[in-house]
């Protein structure tokens, strides 16, 4: 299993990307994690290769006055202990070690999940649930895109053939804020059956504000606004969310396939949204 | 579109120079034209572990990089690590703990192991266990590697202690 021939081009400016992605058959390698093996299996022919790896704007992780921005080539491993999104978001650092290998999250980049789009990859999750905003580079321009938005199918995203992924931002979430993850997969490092996120704020004792995302039941991660809605406004504790619980698996008709069948699923969403749920409240609390 | 580019980069501490067609993968680079077998190939996806290498330091599967990538690089094989004279502690641990049997995947693990050992807590015997999990074995069941990585941790943890 070798990659089909295909020509290399490694710019080092995003200007020099943008024109090197205006070609009829180009596609961008980051950190190659879910591209090369599609190229090792000839599902993926590109006639052009762009390897953005050498394109230093693409590498810092800021803070704005109201939030963190993240470059795209952040490798997975340098988002689960950069201080800055451990300080702001610890979440992301909860998330990491679930995905994939050491040696994979060494390479992998956040941008390259993201456009890679695979309905249980924790990055998509994350940024819907953390209200990420892609920002897109392309010929005509720059644009920012809602991670709610992003995400149109399985392996399929809002971004055009000659843009790419330059970074995302985060808006900084409230002090009063509680945030966790969790996911159940067969083996470490397999994909996620199920994965699922919630972010909890709370304001005398009550929910203000709730969001609950899930991935790997849907063909892409989704909100479950139902409960999130029918949170907001009632007492912050375990009670409330045992009454709303019913709600997660509600509208929800996930797949069989060879992982786990559609029932499973469904009772993995409730074990797992429970769990984020009560984790999400008491670090709110605390 | 077959073009050769030249590539320089430092393996195991040796400089190296090379012409590479852009969709040779490094392990096909590191076996077929430099004759460092030491890296295995299984599974070419990325799943299987046995092409682990260390770039710039960290582990990855060399059979999701393409040699053109690895200019300016510096890589370790396992041919760096250690030789049948003068083994590396973590070699002789796998020895002493009977953590091989065909050897096939054993390339993957020691170069695993060297992450781990520099990256992780590893705190128990599940956290060995997830740390390894990226690299597959066929024989051993496992057990003895991870006796084999749980005496190298104490050894790293009572050195950090001193």
């Amino acid at each position: 299993m070798k990659p089909a021939p295909f020509e290399y081009v490694r710019p080092d400016t995003l200007d020099a990307a943008v024109q090197a992605l205006n070609h009829e058959d180009a596609r961008i390698i980051a950190g190659g994690q879910s591209l090369v093996p599609m190229m090792n299996f000839r599902l993926v022919q590109p006639e052009r290769l762009v390897d953005i790896n050498r394109i230093e704007a693409l590498t810092p992780i800021v803070q704005t006055d109201t939030g963190v921005r993240v470059g795209a080539l952040t490798r997975h491993v340098e988002a689960e202990y950069h201080p800055l999104l451990r300080e702001h978001f610890p979440i992301i650092s909860e998330a990491m070690p679930y995905v994939a290998h050491l040696a994979i999250r060494n390479r992998g980049t956040i941008a390259g999940s993201l456009c890679h789009a695979d309905p249980s990859a924790e990055w998509p999750l994350l940024a819907i649930l953390l209200n990420g905003e892609i920002e897109i580079l392309g010929g005509s321009g720059s644009r920012t895109v809602p991670a709610e938005e992003f995400f149109m199918a399985p392996l399929t995203t809002d971004i055009a053939e000659t843009e790419l992924v330059t970074g995302v931002f985060f808006p900084s979430p409230p002090a009063s804020c509680g945030m966790a993850f969790d996911e159940v997969s067969w083996r470490a490092g397999d994909f996620a059956i199920v994965a699922a996120g919630a972010l909890v704020y709370i304001e005398k004792n009550r929910f203000v504000n709730v969001r609950l995302v899930l991935g790997g039941v849907f063909d892409t991660p989704i909100r479950i606004t139902a409960l999130e809605e029918a949170l907001v406004g009632q007492s912050a504790n375990q009670d409330a969310i045992e009454a709303v619980l019913s709600l997660t698996t509600k509208d929800l008709e996930p797949n069989d396939d060879l992982h786990a069948s559609a029932e499973y699923r469904l009772s993995l969403v409730h074990v797992l949204a429970r769990r984020v749920l009560t984790c999400a409240l008491e670090r709110a609390s605390s | 579109m077959s073009s050769k580019t030249h590539i320089t980069l430092t393996i195991n501490d040796e400089p190296y120079r090379a012409d590479v067609e852009p969709r040779m993968l490094a392990a096909d680079f590191l076996r077929d034209e430099l004759a460092l077998t030491g890296t295995h190939i299984g599974c070419e996806h990325g799943v299987c572990g046995a092409c682990t290498i260390l770039l710039n330091g960290v582990s990855v599967r060399s059979c999701l990089l393409l040699a053109i990538q690895l200019d300016d690089a510096e890589v370790q094989t396992v041919e760096g690590l250690g030789s049948t004279r003068e083994m590396h502690r973590i070699q002789t641990a796998f020895r002493e703990y009977h953590a091989l049997q065909c050897g096939f995947c054993t390339p993957g693990f020691l170069m695993t192991v060297q992450d781990i050992l520099n990256t992780l807590p590893l705190r128990n015997d599940k956290e060995i266990r997830d740390a390894l999990s990226g690299n597959i074995c066929r024989c051993t069941g496992y057990d003895h590697i991870v006796k084999a990585v749980r005496s190298l941790v104490t050894e790293r943890d009572k050195i950090a202690n001193q």
